[in-house]
């Protein structure tokens, strides 16, 4: 009961805590709420699909049909967390300035409403997807299974509640802060998630490696370790890389961070602009 | 909905790569909760096509943070995994599902390999 309880917190907690860092980062946007429930929604009905359809997929593409698939969920998450981050340098400020002034609405561009809810949907669709085909498993198969599904939902349970820890973490954090401190955590999540996805073409055959085992950090930080484990989700770390997953990390970070500079040199004398909170943007 | 184009593109783009053979063809077996070999011996320097098949009622996930591999195997499923050109030497990997299934990847010098 508690080895499943452990394998389901594992798959649980690396969507709860991408859940986490959106819901963070989206703060102050109006009815963000409702689209990251739609992501979480979406993202179970899809991985019960993934689930359902386990078998097929992995003998789609030569047998590399669940690693192109996780590929493109992934990179799909990669892009709107781009977007995600590019309006929020724009809009970081006005956002904070409503959140404590309980001010007029955002009108700024288009809110990355769609963003949040693809982001969601790719978390919870990704791992999700691996839970319930684990606790699928076993409430088909015999045994003492009453146990082990009770041990699923404790992992499930734990898994919501680390997340929802995080969250309540980040809200901690000064406002003056809140949103450079989410746009870090976001592009250095990207990063990650662009170098998962990088290793899945690899996996895939249709990337080259590029250099296995770019360097060997498994002895000073193990990846089998907790703290390896929440660092692989949250900024990406590999013991053992590859060229590729370094090369997509790198290209993420910098293209990421070219963008909002971009973004945020588009503003008229950004201070006083980003001031007047309620003037609409073009 | 232009991202979303720009990702097939990509897509696309990349899958004639996909003619890129492997040089050697190994293949795993999952059976009675234990991986068959658990010592896996692949060739140094030549990238392998790794066919994973698990006869287990239960679904199995492939993984190994040694060669950055990570893939699930149904019941009675069969997945395929590229493994690229390897040093010499020890990777680990285990059944995520079941962490107490663990096997290794062993490469070996060809000097050694011919010892044997």
């Amino acid at each position: 009961m508690l080895a499943t309880a452990v394998i389901v917190f594992r798959e649980v907690l690396e969507a709860a805590l991408i859940v986490a860092i959106v819901l963070g980062a989206s703060r102050g946007i109006a009815g963000r709420g409702r689209w990251v429930a739609a992501g979480v929604g979406l993202g179970l009905l899809g991985a019960s699909a993934v689930a359902w359809l386990a078998a097929d997929l992995s003998a789609a593409l030569g047998g590399s049909g669940q690693a192109v698939l996780n590929a493109v969920i992934l990179l799909s998450a990669v892009i709107m967390l781009t977007w995600h981050n590019v309006w929020m340098r724009a809009h970081g400020r006005e956002l904070a300035a409503h959140i404590a002034n309980a001010g007029a609405e955002i009108q700024g561009g288009r809110r990355p409403l769609t963003a949040l809810t693809v982001i969601t949907l790719a978390a919870v669709m990704r791992e999700g997807s691996e839970a319930v085909l684990f606790l699928w498993a076993i409430a088909a198969g015999g045994g003492q299974r009453s146990g082990m599904l009770l041990g699923g939902l404790a992992g499930v349970a734990a898994g919501i509640l680390i997340g929802a820890l995080l969250y309540r973490g980040l809200l901690r954090i000064p406002l003056r802060h809140f949103f450079s401190v989410t746009g870090w955590l976001i592009l250095l999540l990207a990063a990650g998630l662009a170098a998962q996805a990088a290793g899945f073409l690899n996996q895939a055959g249709l990337l080259p490696a590029l250099g296995t085992g770019l360097w060997d950090t498994s002895n000073v930080l193990s990846q089998h370790s907790l703290v390896g484990r929440l660092l692989h989700i949250l900024v990406g770390y590999i013991a053992r890389p590859s060229g590729i997953e370094l090369v997509f990390y790198v290209g993420t970070l910098v293209t990421i961070f070219a963008l909002t500079r971009i973004a945020g040199q588009e503003q008229k004398s950004p201070r006083r602009y980003r001031r007047t909170s309620d003037e609409t943007e073009a | 909905m232009s991202s979303r184009l720009l990702l097939l593109v990509m897509l696309f783009g990349i899958f004639p790569a996909n003619a890129w053979a492997a040089d050697a063809t190994a293949s795993l077996l999952i059976r009675h909760q234990q991986f068959e070999p658990k010592q896996l011996m692949l060739p140094p320097a030549t990238k392998v096509k790794l066919i994973i098949r698990n006869d287990n009622a239960m679904p199995a996930e492939f993984e190994s943070y040694d060669l950055s591999r990570e893939v699930i195997v149904p019941a009675h499923g069969q997945v395929t995994v590229y493994i690229d050109p390897l040093k010499p030497g020890h990777y680990g990997f285990f059944n995520d599902f079941n962490p107490a299934m663990k096997g290794q990847v062993v490469v070996v010098k060809p000097a050694a390999a011919q010892g044997n």
